[in-house]
């Protein structure tokens, strides 16, 4: 099989000066492959909450329509996106170069999001306390580690933003933070993309 | 929320009582003892060469790609010896507990080892091989090639690739402890469910097991990552898709599936931890658990992580046949295709490792057609080579030699593959070892690549030969016993023979049995070879040129031997398909570049190995549940991490007259040369 040779006289075969590739570019696509390899995880876990999601997983407990309230998770989920949106208003700060605008979104950002974790965890300690907790049956099992898998990537953020709310004063916008903050908001919009199938997987379909 | 356990806890210690160190048993008191004392010799020469400060700025925290693949082989080199001891362990009780009137020693009553031992090694042999022989070694090699291959400096991501082998490696090291610290999982290598829920194994083997995989899986996970982006950011100017060597394609197959593979079988051992720890009921035999939830997640992993090695496989094939056949690879674009249809069918045959679920004859129907599927792109590969190899100019080297068996093996241990797709036939054959037969066959295609690889890139790396003579004899043995061992295991696996029997209990097997041990002792003899293959290419140390086979084909082959840790010293331009051969049959190979340039690149890092260090006690703390080990290790993890996000070092640049200086005299920038202190660069200079 003949291979596209070219004339050999004249060619280049070096490339002196050679740019390389674009730093911010290359850890963005690492970062969707990240989130690819995440979106596996929660796969891998929604499917195990629908395979338990029946009478036979919940084992004489309760189902999901006796522990999943949608009105409250729509209040979880109105802090959810409102978080995303002041995130996102943050980086439309970031680029006019705006520090403190950018650090005004994160803020209330993590305001929002530590809303979202209060009502989660006032749902999950009920629970816990009714003796309904991930021991009493697969259910609910697979539905508290559903619910924790989802709040722990909450809490990474958060972590995650407390750190850039540091470096942003110190750094400015250097290379690595404009990529950080970028990744971290491709970050906090999964989580929420993941809340809102949770929200229609395990609280809408599982009130009726 | 913690269940309760059975045996003593306590705060400082958790589960760790000194009843926990196996010094009753002889085998594990031997190989202490050996372990102890090559540790202390390695230790020792370490200190008496003064070279910890060497070991430690230019192994320990290097972020070079060369460096972190070679240091992947030796970790893979290293379990891979452990694996086999196991597998010889496992050959022998069976070829000495046969029949009633066995004899029985050391505890045992048939053969040397107890059956709860046993079931140990055998989880160990499995989970050794598949997760820390060959997916390090393998990993360890696209480590080395790939970013040569496409015309890199490095990797995409320098820091997080030593992240990756320092995780690995915490997982390595779990699996040893275990042999010395409380014991490992009795379970199997796939953790057979509900054996491994907490009241069928109440110790602590099925956490080692669990941590061990969990871990060094999140390693595997990002190096996927980092290869992936490497592969399609990295390449140097003028090289397309349709010019890169195939074994970068089917490296990037072969990390898309590691990267989509390995999230799953993280979430499938979280869910068993959160059984085993907080008594969830995910897998248990009552309260709504569901035992085949786990065996389905578990091989939506199993199944792709069987291609994710076995395709890096066919790539080395690739690049060797036609090396040693001086002609181009037949059916370029025919292998790519073929690549990325396996991986894609990868996806869509997991229940054939459980037909026997009974799902009906509809599901076992479709799986048993999708795995037959898998035998045409297969084919295509198998034919691609063959043609290739017609009318080429055959050179029989070591690695060509390892090439070409893996092709035979592959052929038997295909075509037994495409017998057990039959969902009949594997109702018969279902747990024999004829299907052990079968998937060593495919493994051992695996490791006959590796040391094809191993024997075709290490001159490149090093910058001189492997001894021909010992790499032959070690080659002729290894292949020896293979077709010993497993054509004998075929026989057996046809006559009823069960896997996992700690017992034989028909003495007709005995010829077959004592065949299999011969075959055991011949590998033996082979790593006699191996080792002084090593030792006679250490001790000679004979150059040699940049292309040392004299007829390589692809861009790795361009750079000096060995080769310098910035790579290239001038970034080459590719004008097609196998650069080196089209510049060889133009005159063009000893072209050197005109003028040198600076070149950028990372600085070194503890980072890495600090966490990779911490998530050990991370996993320990967790096995032996000693909580505040666990706790204080993520901790630092966290802190680490954040303390790496602090650090403004944004490398350093290498001038030109240092490269120029540097490709005068090649061993002071070689893999095994030391370099001095470099002043990182700061931010004013990087714009």
């Amino acid at each position: 099989m003949s291979t596209d040779s070219p004339p050999a006289t004249g060619a280049r075969l070096f490339h002196p000066h050679f740019a390389g590739h674009d730093q911010i570019s290359a850890r963005t696509l690492g970062f969707w492959l990240y989130l690819l390899s995440d979106a596996l995880v929660f796969t891998a876990v929604f499917a195990a909450y629908a395979v338990l999601n029946n009478s036979m997983g919940a084992s004489g407990g309760p189902i999901a329509s006796q522990v999943v309230d949608p009105v409250e998770g729509l209040w979880q989920t109105y802090a959810v996106l409102g978080s995303v949106a002041t995130y996102s208003l943050g980086t439309v700060a970031l680029k006019s170069g705006n520090k403190a605008g950018v650090m005004l979104g994160i803020i209330l950002s993590i305001a929002l999001a530590l809303i979202f974790l209060g009502f989660e965890a006032h749902d999950l300690l009920g629970l816990l306390a009714k003796g309904d907790g991930p021991s009493r049956s697969g259910f609910l099992s697979a539905f508290f580690i559903l619910i924790a898998t989802h709040g722990l990537h909450m809490i990474f953020g958060i972590i995650w933003m407390l750190v850039m709310l540091v470096q942003i004063p110190t750094m400015g916008f250097t290379t690595n933070v404009v990529a950080r903050l970028i990744n971290l908001r491709m970050f906090w919009q999964f989580q929420a993309t993941i809340w809102v199938l949770v929200y229609i997987y395990v609280y809408m379909i599982g009130a009726f | 929320m913690q269940v309760a356990i059975q045996g003593p806890w306590s705060p400082l210690f958790g589960r760790l009582t000194l009843d926990a160190i196996p010094y009753t048993n002889p085998i594990l008191i031997a190989t202490f003892a050996v372990a102890a004392v090559i540790g202390l010799v390695v230790v020792g020469a370490v200190l008496y060469y003064k070279k910890l400060g060497y070991l430690w700025r230019e192994w320990l925290t290097s972020v070079d790609h060369k460096k972190i693949g070679v240091m992947y082989i030796i970790l893979g080199l290293v379990m891979l010896f452990r694996g086999f001891a196991d597998g010889l362990m496992i050959r022998t009780q069976q070829a000495i507990a046969i029949g009633p009137n066995s004899p029985g020693v050391m505890g045992a009553q048939h053969g040397f080892i107890p059956p709860f031992h046993f079931d140990q090694v055998y989880s160990a042999h499995g989970t050794i091989m598949i997760l820390f022989a060959a997916t390090p070694i393998l990993t360890g090699l696209t480590n080395v090639v790939v970013p040569l291959q496409i015309g890199a400096r490095d990797m995409a991501f320098p820091y997080m690739n030593a992240l990756s082998l320092w995780l690995t490696t915490a997982g390595a090291i779990l699996v040893m402890l275990s042999l010395f610290v409380g014991d490992f999982s009795a379970a199997g290598w796939v953790g057979l469910i509900p054996l491994t829920e907490l009241p069928y194994s109440p110790g602590v083997g099925v956490d080692y097991w669990m941590w061990a995989i969990q871990i060094s899986s999140i390693g595997t996970t990002l190096n996927a990552i980092n290869m992936i982006v490497t592969i399609i950011k990295m390449r140097a100017p003028g090289m397309s898709w349709f010019r890169m060597p195939v074994f970068t394609w089917t490296t990037l197959s072969t990390n898309i599936i590691g990267l989509t593979a390995f999230p799953v079988l993280g979430a499938a051992l979280a869910l068993l931890t959160a059984d085993r720890y907080f008594g969830a009921h995910f897998y248990t035999a009552g309260n709504g658990g569901n035992l085949m939830l786990y065996t389905n997640l578990f091989w939506i992993w199993g199944h792709p992580e069987v291609y994710f090695l076995v395709l890096p496989a066919f790539g080395i094939f690739s690049e060797i046949i036609p090396t040693f056949a001086e002609k181009p690879l037949f059916g370029y674009t025919t292998m790519v295709a073929a690549t990325f249809a396996i991986a894609g069918i990868s996806w869509a045959v997991w229940l054939h490792h459980f037909f026997t679920m009974a799902a009906g004859p509809d599901v076992n129907g479709f799986f048993s057609v999708a795995t037959m599927l898998v035998g045409i792109p297969t084919g295509v590969k198998v034919f691609n080579w063959m043609f290739t190899l017609y009318r080429g100019r055959l050179t029989f080297t070591t690695p060509m030699l390892w090439a070409l068996a893996g092709l035979f093996l592959l052929l038997l241990g295909g075509l037994t593959g495409m017998m057990l797709a039959i969902p009949a036939v594997n109702y018969t054959v279902h747990d024999s070892v004829f299907v052990i037969a079968h998937f060593h066959c495919m493994v051992l295609l695996i490791g006959a690549a590796m040391f094809a690889a191993v024997s075709y890139w290490w001159p490149k790396v090093f910058g001189f030969q492997l001894d021909e003579k010992n790499g032959l004899m070690f080659f002729w043995t290894f292949i020896a016993a293979t077709i010993i061992v497993f054509i004998a295991m075929f026989a057996l696996g046809f006559e009823g023979e069960t896997r996992r029997l700690d017992y034989i209990y028909d003495p007709a097997w005995r010829p077959m049995l004592w065949t299999e041990e011969a075959g055991m002792l011949l590998y033996c003899v082979s790593i006699g070879y191996f080792i002084r293959m090593l030792y006679v290419s250490l001790r000679d140390r004979v150059p040699v040129p940049s292309d040392p086979w004299g007829t390589s084909r692809t861009l790795e082959f361009l750079t000096h031997s060995p080769v310098p840790f910035y790579n290239f010293a001038v970034t080459p331009q590719v004008n097609t398909r196998d650069e080196l051969a089209w510049r060889r049959e133009n005159g063009l190979n000893n072209v050197q570049p005109e003028a040198f340039e600076p070149i950028h690149m990372p600085s070194n890092s503890g980072i890495p190995f600090i966490i990779g260090m911490l998530s050990l006690g991370f996993g320990f703390g967790l096995i032996w549940r000693i909580w505040w080990l666990a706790g204080f290790a993520l901790l630092g993890i966290i802190i680490a991490v954040i303390i790496r996000s602090f650090d403004k070092n944004l490398g350093y640049e290498l001038s030109a007259e240092d490269v120029a200086a540097m490709e005068r005299n090649l061993s002071s920038a070689g893999i095994a040369a030391e370099q001095p202190a470099r002043t990182p660069l700061t931010e004013a200079e990087a714009h």
